[in-house]
C-alpha cells in the first residue's frame, strides 16, 4: 500500500498529532502533570495553527480525488483554528472548575476529535468521506453539551442534540441513496455533477431536499432550527461558543461545495429556489425571535441562526467572489460572536447570571467588558467601522453581481432584516449604557486567559474591516479552489 | 415472478416512513432511538439494493452501506449514554419528561 497518500492531509496530521499528545499527556501523566495540560493544550494548539497558516498547501487530489487539499481549504481550516484557539483561551477558566477538572481531558479530547470531522467535511470530495467527516464532528459534539454532569439542563440539551443530529443525519444518507441512483455508480462529486445533467425528477427534488435539510440541520437554517436555542442554552458557554461559531463555519463551506460543484448543474432547475425560501426563513424568523429573548445564551442562539442565513447568502453566488465572502464572513462571524461569549462565559464564572436584565449598569462595575461587548454587538448588527459591516457589504456586494432581479429582491430582505438585527443587538447596548438602576453584576477581575481572548477578540474586530489584505487572502484562496 | 427493484424499494419506503411516524409520535427515549434505527437502515437497504441492480459491476454503495452501519452504531451509543444520564437525573426514559427548555 502506498502510503505516501497521507502526506497530503498535512492539516488532519497535525491536528492528529495534537489530538495525540493530550491524550496520551492526560492518560499517562500523574496528576501533578494533568495540572499542566490547559497550557499544553493552549500553546500546542496555537502552534498548530500558525503551522497550518504558514505551511503552503500541497495542493493535490489524494485517495483517488477523494480528499481534496487546496487553498481554499487550508484557508479556512485556519480560519475555524483561529476560532477554536479562541475558545481554548476562553473556556481555560471554566475548565479548571471543581466540577470539571477531573475530567478537562475529556473536554480538549472531544474538541480536537470534532476539529477533525470538520476538516474531513471541508476537504472531502467524496459523499463517504463527507458522511464520516460529518458524524465524527457532530457526535463528539453531543457529549461535549451533555459535560456538566450536575446540571439537568446539560442533559436535557444533550438530548435534543443527539435524536435531532440522528434524524437529520438519517434524512441525509435517505437524501444520498436516492442521489446515488442518478450517478452512475460513482459518489464522487464530478462524476455525480456528470450524471445529473438535465435531469428532472421527483426523486431528485426530494433527494436535494432531504440532502438540504441534513446539512441545514449543522447550520441551523429555519425549518430545521428548532433545536438550536435549546442545546445553546442548556450547553456550557464553552461548548455553545465552539458550537455557534466553528460547527456553522465548517457546515457553510461544505454546503457550498456540495451545492456548487456536486449539484451546480441542477441550480437554475432544483434547488436555487429552495434556498431562497431557507434564506429568507432563516434571516426572518431568526431575528423575530431574538427579540423576544431573555436569556443571553439564547438571544445569541436566535441571533447565530440569522448570522446562518446571511452566510448562506454566499452559497447562492456559486462564484469564487461567494466563496471568498463567505469565508471572509465567517471570520469576522467568529470574532465577533467569540467576543460576544468570553463576555458572557466571564460574567457567568463569577457571578452565574445569564440574563440581560442583569446587565442593566454593567458599565458602571466592569467598563472594559461593557466596551468589548458594545464593540462585539457593533460588529454582528453591521455598523460601519467595524469588521461586521464590511463583511455584510461584500457578502450583499457579491451576491448583487450576477444581476439577477430575484437575487437582489434577497438581498433587499437581507437588508430589511439587517435593520431588525439591529434593534435587538442594541437592546444588550442600552442596557450597558442605558438602562438606569443600580449594576446588578459587582465589579471583578477577569481571568487572565480570558483577557486575551477579548483583546484578540476586539482587536479582529476593529482590524479586519480595515486590513483589506485579509479580504483579498480570502478571495484570492477562494478562488483556487480545486473542482477536479 | 421476477424479484424486481422495486419489491426492496417498497419495503425501504415503508420501514422510512415507520421510522418518521414512530419518531414523530413516540414518548419514549428508547422507542424515539428504535424508530430512528428503522429510518437510517432504510437508508443502508436503498443503498444496497440500488448498488446490486443499477450498478452491479461497481461496490460503491456495499461499502457505504458498512460505513453506514457502523456510524449508526456510534450514534446509538451516544444516544444511550445520554439517555442513563436521564434516567439518573429525572428516574424515568419519558420525553415529557425533559421539557423545561422550551420558547
Amino acid at each position: 500500500m502506498d502510503y505516501s497518500q497521507f502526506g497530503a492531509m498535512l492539516p488532519e496530521l497535525i491536528i492528529l498529532g495534537v489530538f495525540f499528545v493530550v491524550l496520551l499527556w492526560d492518560v499517562f501523566g500523574g496528576e501533578s502533570a494533568r495540572k499542566a495540560l490547559t497550557p499544553l493544550t493552549t500553546i500546542l494548539f496555537g502552534l498548530a495553527t500558525v503551522a497550518i497558516w504558514i505551511l503552503p498547501s500541497s495542493n493535490i487530489a489524494a485517495f483517488g480525488g477523494m480528499y481534496v487539499d487546496d487553498m481554499a481549504c487550508k484557508t479556512m481550516k485556519a480560519i475555524l483554528n483561529v476560532g477554536v484557539f479562541i475558545v481554548l483561551l476562553q473556556s481555560a477558566k471554566w475548565v479548571e472548575s471543581d466540577q470539571v477538572a477531573i475530567r478537562k481531558g475529556e473536554f480538549y479530547e472531544l474538541m480536537l476529535v470534532t476539529l477533525f470531522g470538520m476538516y474531513l467535511m471541508i476537504s472531502a470530495r467524496h459523499f463517504l468521506l463527507f458522511v464520516i467527516g460529518l458524524e465524527s464532528a457532530s457526535l463528539p459534539l453531543a457529549a461535549m453539551v451533555a459535560f456538566n454532569k450536575r446540571h439537568y439542563e446539560s442533559h436535557e440539551a444533550a438530548f435534543k442534540y443527539i435524536i435531532t443530529a440522528v434524524f437529520s443525519s438519517a434524512v441525509l444518507l435517505m437524501g444520498l441513496s436516492f442521489v446515488y441512483a442518478f450517478s452512475g455508480g460513482s459518489l464522487y462529486f464530478n462524476d455525480i455533477a456528470a450524471a445529473v445533467i438535465g435531469e428532472e425528477s421527483g426523486l431528485l427534488v426530494c433527494a436535494l431536499a432531504f440532502v438540504i435539510a441534513g446539512i441545514g440541520f449543522k447550520l441551523s437554517l429555519v425549518p430545521f432550527h428548532l433545536w438550536t436555542a435549546d442545546v445553546y442554552q442548556g450547553a456550557p458557554t464553552a461548548v455553545t461558543s465552539y458550537l455557534s461559531v466553528i460547527s456553522k463555519g465548517s457546515a457553510a463551506f461544505a454546503f457550498f461545495v456540495i451545492f456548487v460543484q456536486a449539484f451546480g448543474t441542477l441550480y437554475s432547475a432544483l434547488w436555487e429556489w429552495m434556498m431562497y425560501a431557507v434564506i429568507i426563513a432563516t434571516i426572518t424568523v431568526g431575528n423575530l425571535f431574538a427579540i423576544r429573548q431573555k436569556n443571553m445564551k439564547r438571544f445569541m442562539a436566535f441571533s447565530s441562526i440569522s448570522q446562518a442565513g446571511y452566510i448562506m447568502l454566499g452559497v447562492m453566488t456559486e462564484s469564487a467572489l461567494g466563496l471568498g465572502s463567505m469565508m471572509y464572513y465567517i471570520f469576522v462571524y467568529i470574532v465577533s460572536n467569540l467576543a460576544v461569549f468570553s463576555v458572557i462565559s466571564a460574567i457567568e464564572n463569577k457571578t452565574g447570571k445569564l440574563s440581560m436584565d442583569d446587565y442593566d449598569g454593567l458599565h458602571k462595575t466592569n467598563p472594559w467588558l461593557s466596551f468589548a461587548m458594545t464593540l462585539a454587538m457593533f460588529s454582528l448588527a453591521g455598523i460601519p467601522p467595524f469588521a461586521g459591516f464590511f463583511s455584510k457589504f461584500l457578502i450583499f456586494t457579491s451576491v448583487t453581481a450576477s444581476n439577477s432581479m430575484a437575487l437582489y429582491m434577497l438581498v433587499l430582505i437581507a437588508l430589511i432584516n439587517t435593520i431588525i438585527s439591529l434593534y435587538y443587538y442594541l437592546l444588550v447596548v442600552k442596557a450597558i449604557w442605558i438602562n438606569p438602576g443600580e449594576a446588578k453584576v459587582e465589579s471583578f477581575k477577569s481571568d487572565g486567559s480570558q483577557r486575551v481572548a477579548l483583546w484578540i477578540c476586539v482587536a479582529g474586530i476593529i482590524l479586519f474591516g480595515l486590513v483589506s489584505s485579509i479580504y483579498q487572502y480570502c478571495i484570492d484562496s477562494a478562488t483556487n479552489l480545486i473542482m477536479l | 415472478m421476477d424479484l424486481t427493484m422495486l419489491w426492496y424499494l417498497v419495503p425501504s419506503v415503508v420501514m422510512f416512513a415507520a421510522g418518521v411516524y414512530g419518531f414523530c409520535t413516540r414518548k419514549n427515549m428508547i422507542a424515539l432511538l428504535i424508530s430512528l434505527e428503522l429510518v437510517l437502515n432504510a437508508a443502508d437497504l436503498n443503498f444496497v439494493v440500488f448498488n446490486r441492480f443499477l450498478f452491479p459491476d461497481s461496490m460503491e454503495g456495499m461499502v457505504f452501506t458498512l460505513f453506514a452501519i457502523a456510524i449508526a452504531a456510534a450514534e446509538t451509543a451516544i444516544a444511550i449514554a445520554i439517555i442513563i444520564n436521564i434516567y439518573r437525573e429525572v428516574g424515568n426514559t419519558d420525553i415529557n419528561s425533559v421539557k423545561q427548555m422550551k420558547f
